[in-house]
């Protein structure tokens, strides 16, 4: 049992991670709030990708003299790491969107709390 | 040689408008209506070129920058994406013919950001659809998606927060989606379709890949509507403009299906998907709950926009209960009713949008049969297009739906039978209810005073009735000549290993 | 093996009443235009129809491909003894019920003439498409646009009673539509046919009792909706809301005998004799028509209003045609789709006669009839014949197919439904002979003073339909052979070989 978590204690975190942000997304009445359970739910995605990329005692892909450039096992793959930058752009725009919605609904309503919004729409 | 660019072609033309159009607006607003329309018309093109080569000399593979494919992203059309790509560009070509009139009238001020907009989303859209990489296509995805929270967030004033909720679930969806290709990058360690299709048999422990598999399908499924998480679909297509409506309906979710037909046809075995696990069982259950469920709603709206909005989560049911099938008959379904609805929504939501240019509105209990004389050939398209989706042959709704039965029925599933039956039904119910409002005297006067005031003078402008009657007339010809599109285009796309 | 010979009259037949709804549409501006379409497509479909005529009867089939609608499966036409039978009699009182709608319509001043004529023109077109489908597929298209073509003739008053009417014909009809498109499909997966053959072509392919129970209660339940069989017939009585030309030519010719045409075609030439028998669907059939048959016409005793009258009447003929077929005897078939014919040409007189009644006088009630014979002797008379036909008396046509119905019971061995055909017989006299008393024998009223005759328009097509009945029921095989098309159609179907009209060569 210990031997998995200490294997594995990076997953466990992403799964709470992941978990704490759906929960903010569905239960949260703030938008404000709803959107960084949105944010965490990403991180947790893109770190999930970073994670798999890990080898012990691997380093990153840069040429380094003292290693040798034969064995893979000494490298981390870097394509999780270049997709993932891709990813945390996705996610900024993502961020900016939102938030310019976020904006443009409070000005209209001078609210973010759901219940209230709802109500002023009627 | 221009042949061979054709997979780059269409994604790249699109963002170069979106660029382009900017620009063009600072020198005459009316420009970027034409350059968005000239564009996706060259896309059609470009499309409709690559079909026909895709049909007589083979399938397309383009490298982009000449990295080979394990390492290098790869676009591709094949039978199945170069069908997508020619009646997606298509039907956003007479939508964006058409949204010309409608978006000087529902969100005048802003037509240079709704039609750059409109191209980021069919450049993310045809980029998902051409592409045969399956990160890429989460950057297409997500680059579509953000166009069309945007596109979405213009409307009447309750659009913003429709378009905000959208945006939660859809890049959920998203993360979904990327989240189970970590699981399938890490079993396989390749991220080219047709590679991982390739490896995937020789993977030992197939566990992760079957958890990385749903996990997509979960986030495309939202991305599809597919009953239980359409939630965001109704609010997000009722209170954005018409035009907006109009080009992300009726294709933006046929994408989403055309990832799902990709993911559960070509990356993996379907046989062997069908036999060892309950997925494709799930989607088609899940498609046929949508079915009944989209229906029942639709039949509950006063809002024609709203009512069409959950026949579509029904719609997309039948997609999913074609693809849960999986079977040769049930992909034959499935795809030719993404063309099919496609053509059918699209049709419906135009006519939505001459309603509200001439009458300001398109409430049920306010329209008023007036419509017959005053806009004959929108009510004539309408209705042409209603009887298409209720399933009457020989318009091109009935053909769609006799695939899924014959699917249904070749594997004895006779609860999809019901289900198709009962659907059928349910939308002759919602569909015509609005006939009646078109064609009959109403009984009572309506108690509305100022319905005499909101009533049309006259027909829509030729602008918006020219597209919408091509897609009316389209249905006629794709039903009658909808054995000729089964042979030429979907029979080659059937994957080998069905067995067909 | 017959000839089949490639030609497109079946086609074209098919397309003129279709071709005519565009230009009665675009000259809704000028009635007398517009009439002269709906004529024209009339005349044209019928020579066409009859032109068809002598080579059938030589033993030539002329087939039409039109074009591939799924894979595997043509949409196709076929004109076989059976399919022309049944076009000869819907082109055939189309054109009289033209006559009679253009008296009728203007007579009555109805509203949106033009939606009237241009349905009425499609719900022909689709009429001709069933009969002359050459496979089920086809046959479900032709049926589905019929459906759809008699909705707005249904709701054409526009008034609260119509519309109620309307949605239940159409969630009848539609419904059924989607049951028969369930049960083509099956038939597709289990034999990869659908050609409409005599004698069936299901015979190899079942084995399984409860499937072959369930698709063939799926078919009769698809076609038993227009057919009017029992306790799916409750839109017919609700859509006499309609004009009465609408009810004559539809709810007695066209829509309703599709339905029973589909259950010939399905008895006869999807499943076939050999097959119900083996399976008891024969048994099932006859039944539900034997109940039909006695309940409608125990019903329609009760009925004040004289077309819910008549349409309750027409249940039970229609379940007579449906019983002859249940018998699997050939002379029960035969009876069926003779009285197929009959049946069409007496009950339209009454329609017309009710039709006539209503726009002269304004009277749709059986009580508010006394002395109505004596202002209206042609119309009363031709309704005589009617009634008289219907009834079974001879000399009038129904009296013949009524005669080969009972042999048909006897010679299957089915006393019990011999039983049932007199005991409807003398039911029909209980219901139809109170109106002609009360036409004839008691005294009007004063309302009934400054009315004579309804117009030319509708007595001349009255009149001619019933002597029409009179000349059938002298010489059953008068002018379009009638008699030696439904004997050579019943020998077929029961022999189960491909070689119609054996029984015809001289």
């Amino acid at each position: 049992m210990l031997e998995i978590i200490k294997g594995y204690y990076a997953y466990f975190f992403l799964v709470a991670v992941f978990c704490i942000g759906l929960f903010g997304m569905m239960v949260k009445r703030n938008l404000m709030k709803k959107v960084m359970g949105m944010s965490m739910v990403q991180s947790a995605v893109i770190l999930f990708w970073i994670v798999s990329a890990f080898k012990d005692g691997a380093t990153v892909t840069v040429l380094d003299p003292a290693r040798a450039v034969e064995d893979a096992d000494l490298y981390l793959n870097p394509l999780p790491h270049t997709l993932m930058l891709t990813a945390i752009v996705v996610a900024v725009v993502t961020l900016g969107v939102s938030f310019a919605l976020l904006i443009v609904i409070y000005r209209r309503y001078r609210t973010l709390e759901e219940p209230l919004l709802l109500e002023k729409m009627q | 040689m221009m042949t061979s660019h054709i997979p780059l072609l269409i994604p790249a033309t699109f963002l170069l408008a979106a660029l382009l159009i900017p620009l063009a607006a600072l020198l005459w607003r009316r420009l970027s209506w034409l350059l968005a329309v000239a564009a996706t018309g060259l896309c059609f093109f470009y499309a409709v070129k690559g079909l026909a080569h895709v049909t007589t000399a083979g399938r397309l593979h383009y490298h982009l920058a000449g990295w080979q494919p394990p390492f290098g992203i790869e676009f591709v059309l094949d039978p199945l994406s170069a069908f997508f790509s020619v009646f997606v560009t298509g039907v956003a070509l007479l939508a964006l013919i058409h949204a010309g009139r409608v978006v000087a009238h529902e969100v005048s001020g802003v037509d240079m950001g709704f039609y750059a907009l409109a191209m980021l989303l069919l450049a993310g859209l045809s980029g998902m659809v051409v592409t045969g990489d399956l990160f890429n296509l989460y950057v297409f995805l997500e680059i579509s998606a953000l166009a069309s929270y945007s596109l979405i967030a213009r409307g009447d004033p309750r659009a913003p927060l429709s378009a905000f909720r959208y945006l939660t679930l859809g890049t959920t969806g998203a993360a979904f989606y990327l989240l189970g290709l970590a699981f399938v990058y890490m079993s396989v360690g390749s991220l080219n379709l047709a590679d991982v299709s390739h490896l995937l048999p020789d993977v030992g422990d197939t566990r992760p890949v079957l958890l990385g598999l749903s996990l997509m399908v979960l986030g495309i499924g939202l991305k599809m509507a597919l009953f239980p998480l359409h939630a965001w679909l109704a609010d997000a297509y009722t209170h954005a403009s018409s035009a907006a409506t109009a080009l992300i309906a009726p294709i933006g979710t046929k994408v989403a299906a055309y990832v799902l037909l990709r993911l559960m046809f070509f990356l993996v075995d379907p046989q062997y998907l069908r036999d060892q696990t309950p997925l494709p069982a799930i989607v088609g259950c899940l498609g046929a709950a949508g079915m009944l469920w989209g229906s029942i709603m639709a039949m509950c709206q006063k809002e024609l926009k709203r009512m069409l909005a959950y026949s579509s989560v029904a719609q997309v049911g039948y997609i999913a209960l074609g693809i849960g099938l999986a079977s040769p008959l049930g992909f034959i379904g499935a795809t030719l009713h993404a063309l099919n609805h496609a053509c059918m929504k699209a049709c419906l939501f135009l006519v939505t949008g001459n309603f509200r240019v001439r009458l300001g509105h398109s409430t049920l209990p306010r329209l008023v049969d007036d419509l017959r004389r005053t806009m004959p050939w929108s009510a004539a398209a309408f209705t042409t297009a209603a009887i298409s989706m209720v399933g009457l042959p020989p318009l091109a709704g009935f053909f769609s739906k006799w695939y899924l039965v014959l699917g249904s029925i070749q594997q004895s599933n006779w609860v999809f039978v019901a289900v198709l039956v009962a659907s059928s039904l349910l939308n002759a119910v919602y569909f015509f209810r609005v006939l009646e409002r078109l064609y009959l005297t109403p009984l009572a006067p309506p108690d509305d005073t100022d319905v005499a005031a909101a009533a049309a003078t006259r027909e829509a402008p030729a602008s918006m009735l020219a597209p919408t009657l091509v897609l009316a007339g389209a249905l006629l010809v794709l039903g009658i000549f909808n054995a000729w599109i089964v042979s030429t285009f979907i029979n080659p796309m059937i994957p080998s290993r069905l067995g067909w | 093996m017959p000839v089949t010979h490639e030609s497109v009259i079946p086609l074209l037949a098919v397309l003129a009443p279709l071709a005519a709804i565009p230009l009665i549409l675009l000259s809704s501006r000028r009635p007398n235009l517009r009439e002269f379409w709906t004529l024209a497509a009339a005349f044209t479909a019928c020579g066409l129809i009859l032109s068809l005529l002598p080579g059938v009867l030589a033993g030539r089939t002329v087939a039409y491909d039109i074009l591939t609608i799924s894979p595997g499966i043509a949409l196709s036409l076929r004109v076989d003894p059976t399919g022309l039978f049944f076009a000869i009699i819907c082109s055939s009182l189309w054109i009289l019920t033209s006559f009679y709608s253009i008296g009728y319509v203007r007579g009555a001043g109805e509203k949106k003439q033009t939606r009237y004529f241009a349905s009425f023109a499609l719900c022909i077109g689709a009429t001709l498409g069933i009969a002359l489908s050459a496979n089920l597929l086809s046959f479900v298209i032709f049926y589905e646009m019929l459906s759809l073509g008699t909705y707005p003739l249904v709701i054409h008053k526009e008034t609260r009673e119509s519309y109620r009417s309307g949605r239940m014909y159409l969630t009848y009809a539609l419904s059924a539509g989607l049951l028969l498109i369930v049960a083509t499909a099956w038939t597709w997966a289990l034999a990869h046919n659908l050609d409409f053959r005599p004698g069936g072509f299901l015979g190899g392919v079942l084995a399984d009792e409860g499937a072959a129970r369930a698709l063939f209660l799926l078919f009769i339940a698809g076609v038993g909706v227009k057919a009017g069989l029992m306790p799916l017939h409750s839109w017919l009585p609700a859509a006499m809301v309609a004009p009465t030309p609408v009810s004559a030519l539809l709810h007695a010719v066209a829509v309703v005998k599709s339905g029973v045409f589909g259950v010939i075609r399905v008895a006869g030439f999807v499943f076939g004799p050999a097959t119900m028998q083996a399976f008891g669907l024969d048994t099932i059939l006859a039944a539900v028509a034997a109940v039909t048959i006695i309940l409608a016409s125990v019903i329609a005793l009760r009925q004040d209003n004289l077309k819910k009258r008549l349409a309750f009447s027409t249940i039970g003929h229609l379940s007579y045609i449906v019983l002859g077929v249940a018998l699997l005897s050939p002379e029960g078939f035969m009876g069926g789709l003779l009285h197929l014919a009959n049946h069409a040409t007496t009950k339209i007189a009454l329609f017309f006669c009710a039709g006539a009644i209503y726009v002269n006088l304004h009277k749709t009630e059986i009580s508010e009839l006394d002395g109505i014979g004596k202002v209206m002797p042609w119309t009363m008379a031709a309704f005589t014949v009617g009634v008289l036909g219907l009834s079974g008396v001879p000399p009038i046509n129904a009296f013949v197919s009524k005669f080969y119905l009972c042999k048909g019971a006897v010679s299957s061995g089915q006393l019990v439904f011999l039983a049932v055909f007199l005991a409807s017989g003398l039911l029909n006299m209980a219901y139809f002979f109170p109106i002609l008393h009360r036409a004839f024998f008691r005294p009007g009223g004063a309302g009934l003073h400054g009315h004579s005759e309804a117009s030319p328009l509708m007595v001349v097509p009255i009149v001619i339909v019933a002597v029409l009945s009179l000349v059938l029921g002298l010489y059953p095989n008068a002018l379009v052979h009638f008699f030696d098309l439904a004997r050579g159609i019943s020998q077929s179907v029961m022999a189960g070989a491909a070689a119609p009209l054996a029984g015809l060569a001289p």
